[in-house]
């Protein structure tokens, strides 16, 4: 029972981490259509702002925020001065749909060279603001600390926040109008290109939390080799894509059930399966609901 | 307050879509753009709202000039256009459609029409606002992608083809409500319409098109008096 109890417990707080990520990938796609997958290298670079504000200010709470905006800053940089020349230039032509996704992977490369470069190969540490020594439940100890239900409340918080900015705000009114149709909203008189922006900065900032939260949830230290970093790539993308890639409901869905197989597959089957197993279920959704979970069309309300 | 156009001339790629096109619409006239597929209409009408780049020639409205600008900066000139094929969202809902038109002005807290001022023209909206815009019929649409583009208060309304595809009795509301808001309101209105008769019974004046050029201009009613007008756009 207390296995069960645990491996859920373990599971979503994993998982709501992906949903993290997997929200990031699917404002990207929504905005620009590009699938990013320099998105993890962003989150790394933003958890190296992090990491730099913990040494000089030795608080996880401005830490956190300093990588978000740190994250938001460098994804706004490259949809200006990279995605959006490239989207031009590569319209037509034999590769014009490949290209953008292509030139991300050549990002993530660039970053994590660049990062290397920075801050050199080897782990630093970032502590989290709570101990993360499981709570005791008569003479068990769960696998959920203070840590982990932080992460928790932390990722509900910003999916709420995030979910009412889209579906209350006018800026929320822009970016999806933005991503539905274009056109029209440029007759609206919406300015698409800075709505583009936009949408890249929110998931550099989604992906700068993931990359804190990924690393202090861990055993808090991380390189631009980190396991834990191409984990949350590998899973911030198939979770978004479970989730039908255009919905950050589906996004957050599909997080969670990532987490959960993950955990179960790892404490019940065979630990060895870890990295094989989001892999095989992003085959079974992409077999059975090609849609993703969320069906596309219902996925675009949220 | 004038649309004054004057040698407009559009390609797309090598060809010719608009050539050398020149009229002027005055405030609170409605003018009917009819002609055959290809045209030009619509063509014309997506340069003067700035979604095509024109080769040549000018456009002006209230000496603004439509040329050489975004889409989003004319709208902000009062110039407003309903694209073809009923230009509404329809993964928003009725209201998030409206309120997308006035989205411009409220960033800038300056005064837009009101949704009550919308459903006001158009009752059936007023039922549906809550719903997705997909669940909505074809007239109804319509009537979302007009409303949405009043809701930013244009002074000139560029509408493409609104009777594309809808029974002939919602087509006759449709035009039918157009008359009454250049009447009532001053609205400005360019109306590009295939349904050439049902267009000019309700225009002031109208323009013939042909392959890109302007082959007649005149009164409404002296189109509909034409006869070569009569036997080849409007069938008998």
């Amino acid at each position: 029972m207390i296995q069960l109890i645990n491996t859920l417990l373990i599971g979503i707080t994993a998982g709501s981490i992906y949903a993290l990520m997997a929200i990031a990938i699917v404002l990207v796609w929504r905005s620009t259509r590009v699938i990013n997958f320099a998105q993890a290298g962003m989150a790394l670079l933003s958890t190296y702002f992090g990491y730099e504000a913990m040494v000089h200010l030795n608080s996880f709470w401005i830490a956190l925020p300093v990588a978000m905006i740190g994250g938001a800053a460098v994804a706004a940089f490259i949809e200006l001065v990279f995605m959006r020349f490239l989207l031009k230039r590569s319209a037509h032509g034999a590769i014009s749909g490949v290209a953008p996704i292509i030139a991300t992977l050549g990002l993530l490369g660039v970053i994590r060279s660049l990062t290397s470069s920075i801050w050199g190969g080897q782990d630093v540490r970032i502590v989290g603001p709570v101990s993360n020594v499981g709570y005791s439940l008569g003479a068990n100890t769960l696998a959920f600390s203070p840590l982990k239900l932080l992460i928790l409340v932390t990722v509900i918080v910003l999916v709420l926040l995030l979910s009412l900015l889209f579906q209350k705000s006018n800026m929320g009114l822009s970016l999806r109008a933005s991503a539905f149709s274009p056109e029209i909203a440029r007759l609206s008189g919406i300015r698409v290109n800075g709505v583009r922006t936009l949408g890249w900065s929110l998931a550099g900032a989604s992906g700068a939390v993931a990359g804190m939260f990924q690393t202090v949830n861990g055993n808090g230290s991380f390189s631009p080799d980190s396991i834990e970093f191409s984990l949350l790539l590998v899973s911030g993308f198939i979770a978004a894509v479970i989730g039908g890639l255009d919905s950050l409901v589906g996004a957050v869905i599909g997080g969670l059930v990532l987490g959960l197989v993950i955990s179960f597959v790892l404490m019940y089957i065979n630990s060895s399966l870890f990295f094989i197993a989001p892999f095989v279920i992003l085959l079974i959704v992409l077999f059975v609901r090609p849609q993703g979970i969320i069906g596309a069309k219902a996925a675009r309300r949220a | 307050m004038s649309l004054e156009v004057s040698q407009l001339t559009v390609h797309h790629g090598a060809i010719c879509a608009v050539n050398d096109v020149s009229f002027s619409v005055k405030k609170g006239e409605l003018v009917a753009v009819i002609g055959s597929n290809g045209a030009g209409k619509t063509t014309l009408l997506r340069t003067l709202s700035g979604l095509n780049k024109a080769t040549h020639g000018s456009a002006t409205w209230n000496g603004h000039n439509l040329l050489h600008s975004k889409p989003e900066r004319i709208v902000r000139h009062g110039v407003s256009h309903v694209s073809e094929g009923k230009a509404v969202i329809p993964e928003l809902t009725v209201s998030e459609n409206l309120e997308l038109g006035a989205i411009w002005r409220k960033n800038k807290k300056e005064s837009s029409a009101s949704k009550a001022e919308i459903t006001a023209i158009f009752p059936r909206l007023g039922e549906r606002l809550k719903q997705r815009a997909d669940t909505l019929s074809g007239g109804e649409r319509q009537m979302l992608a007009i409303g949405r583009a009043l809701m930013s208060k244009p002074e000139i309304l560029l509408l493409d083809e609104p009777s594309l595809g809808l029974a002939p009795l919602v087509v006759e509301q449709i035009f039918q409500t157009i008359r009454d808001l250049a009447t009532s309101m001053g609205l400005t209105v360019v109306l590009v319409e295939q349904n050439a008769m049902g267009a000019l019974k309700i225009a002031d004046n109208g323009i013939v098109l042909n392959l890109g050029k302007v082959a007649v201009t005149g009164t409404a009613q002296s189109l509909i008096a034409d006869p070569q007008v009569r036997a080849a756009y409007l069938g008998y």
